[in-house]
């Protein structure tokens, strides 16, 4: 078990030793989100801009202007929601090479509660032209988004989360724009699933397979582009897709997936997510079931599916 | 008057208990809560939503616990709710939730924007005719926010005089001394070259608390309290790596033997 931002972290020092624009702004919450690591390897690549997260990204854009490539993070709610408007219109208008880590994404932050759980990052940032969104699901793979992330062409944003989750991939496992990852195959239904809600949607498949259910659990780390080569995949095989994600059910992977298959292979698509509501603090375990993001409520879900 | 170790013992003990929350900005903020809740804010804890109220914006949001403790003890809610901060359903939210909680007058925890809602709700009563005030309290890191001098600037143009801001100059923000991240300084001139009338004190005294509040003046009023983040425990006060960590049993013995 390691924590997301573990991992973001690692991509980072490397990313910086690999290519030297790599420059790294924080906003004063450098020692929560261990950027403190990349500003000790290189300090001349690293500024802490204070409690100023509009300002980070209007750095950033005039950073990549002068032909950097600066990743900029701090919690994803101020990360991609305090600085929308900057992130909009003057990193993607001009497709800027600004990469944005959204550290403590989605109800892991648990006792901070509501203003701290970035439950709707992915939608505000996935409707944006030109960004690439990646929700990686572990460790290993955070560090390879970071990697993947100084080949592509403008603006990434990146969510990962605070606390350990299992490890399921490889050190080695590349991260692709516009590529999934199909983990287990099965008949009966899909589960597609992203970050914190793969665990869980790996578990609830195990469970399933006990009672004689088969379904299918890919990783949706590409939420843009989406792997629609997979997605279509999964159609074919399977009468039912259920989508699982740490956020608001609008706008987010089930609004990803949803706008694609209703125009190219309509499927009931059922949706595990957190529905128009706000967080509340406690543990993140007791969040996440008061949210219904659990293994049994995936389980759950393709169950009732099955017998309607 | 409740005392400020009452107060300090409450915060300690309930971030322990929570096993997480903010230690350093809540300590600081003691002697200031008891200076509006005691001396100055018309309230009536029977009564949490009378309209013509004085209302408190705690724009420095991760300071709830000091906040809930001089709710608990002005009596809009019972003192035993105080060990259950940051537990699901309990309605002590890591950062105040108006609607979970009696006595809260605004929800807030991102930084940067209760500066702007205290000028909302204070123009919003001017507009109703009430003598109701808003005081607004800022951390200082959080002045680095863009959006507090947008409001800064707007408040003295409006000519809004039924709001007091007070920033909690404690030095310290989440990574860092404030000098060392973002300095400030020459503070008191920027809001002045911004049309406020500002005041300092200590903002440990309750004298020179008094004094400030009391500052005579036809525009806007900032008092900048200096104060010390982690006040009253020694292995806190200063302390960055105080900002946001729980203490531990030993430490909790320590820091109340400590308090005076
Ligand atoms: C918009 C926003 N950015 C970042 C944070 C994370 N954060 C919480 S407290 C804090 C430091 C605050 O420092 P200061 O205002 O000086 O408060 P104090 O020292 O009084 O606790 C930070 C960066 C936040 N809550 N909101």
């Amino acid at each position: 078990m390691r924590a997301t931002r573990e991992g973001y972290v690692q991509g980072l020092l490397e990313a910086g030793e690999i290519n030297e624009k790599v420059v790294v702004i924080d906003g004063d919450v450098s020692r929560s989100t261990g950027t403190t690591a990349f500003q000790k390897k290189f300090p001349e690549r690293f500024f802490n801009l204070g409690i100023a997260e509009q300002n980070m990204a209007e750095y950033c854009a005039g950073l990549a202007l002068a032909g950097f490539i600066p990743f900029y993070s701090t919690y994803a709610v101020f990360a991609a929601g305090r600085a929308w408007d900057q992130i909009r219109t003057s990193i993607c208008n001009m497709n800027l090479n600004v990469r944005i880590g959204g550290a403590h994404g989605g109800t892991s932050v648990g006792p901070d509660g509501a203003t701290h759980q970035a439950l709707e990052d992915i939608a505000i940032t996935r409707v944006l032209p030109n960004m690439t969104v990646l929700v990686p699901a572990d460790a290993n793979q955070t560090r390879q988004a970071v990697l993947a992330s100084l080949e592509i062409d403008g603006p990434v944003y990146i969510r990962y989360g605070r606390n350990p989750v299992p490890e399921m991939y490889d050190r080695n496992k590349s991260v692709v724009p516009g590529k999934g990852h199909l983990l287990k195959e099965g008949g009966h239904a899909s589960i597609i699933a992203a970050g914190a809600m793969l665990a869980p949607s790996l578990e609830a498949a195990r469970t399933l397979s006990k009672k004689g259910i088969d379904v299918s659990v890919a990783d949706m780390v590409s939420i843009k582009p989406l792997d629609t080569d997979l997605i279509q995949h999964l159609a074919t095989s399977s009468e039912v897709i259920i989508t699982a994600e740490d956020h608001q059910i609008a706008g987010g992977l089930f609004g990803a997936v949803s706008e694609y298959m209703s125009e190219h292979c309509p499927r009931r698509i059922i949706p595990v997510g957190v529905y128009n509501r706000f967080g509340c603090s406690g543990t993140p375990e007791e969040v996440m079931v008061h949210c219904g993001l659990t293994a049994e409520a995936i389980a759950g879900k393709v169950e009732e599916a099955l017998i309607k | 008057m409740v005392s400020p170790k009452v107060i300090r013992e409450d915060i300690l003990r309930m971030i322990h208990s929570a096993g997480s929350g903010h230690p350093g900005g809540s300590l600081s903020l003691v002697e200031i809560l008891i200076h509006l809740y005691w001396k100055e804010m018309r309230i009536d804890p029977d009564n949490p939503q009378w309209e013509d109220r004085d209302r408190l914006v705690l724009s420095k949001g991760h300071g709830a616990p000091a906040l809930y403790s001089i709710l608990a003890r002005k009596g809009f809610f019972s003192t035993d709710k105080l060990e259950t901060l940051r537990r699901f359903g309990s309605g002590l939210e890591g950062h105040p939730h108006m609607q979970s909680l009696p006595g809260l007058d605004c929800s807030t925890g991102s930084l940067g924007q209760g500066l702007g809602i205290a000028a909302g709700l204070a123009l919003g009563l001017t507009i109703r005719k009430s003598r109701a005030r808003v005081f607004c309290i800022l951390g200082d890191g959080e002045l680095q926010e863009g959006s507090i001098w947008e409001s800064a600037m707007s408040i003295p143009a409006l000519k809004q005089t039924n709001l007091i801001a007070i920033v909690d100059r404690n030095h310290v923000q989440l990574d860092d001394a404030v000098d060392k991240i973002m300095p400030l300084e020459p503070l008191a001139g920027k809001w002045k070259a911004f049309g406020w009338t500002v005041a300092t004190c200590d903002g440990h005294d309750r004298e020179d608390i008094e004094k400030a509040f009391s500052t005579v003046t036809d525009k806007p009023l900032v008092i900048i309290a200096e104060t010390v983040k982690g006040k009253g425990v020694s292995f806190m006060e200063n302390q960055a790596l105080w900002h946001g960590k729980a203490p531990d049993k030993e430490q909790l013995r320590k820091a109340l033997e400590e308090l005076e």
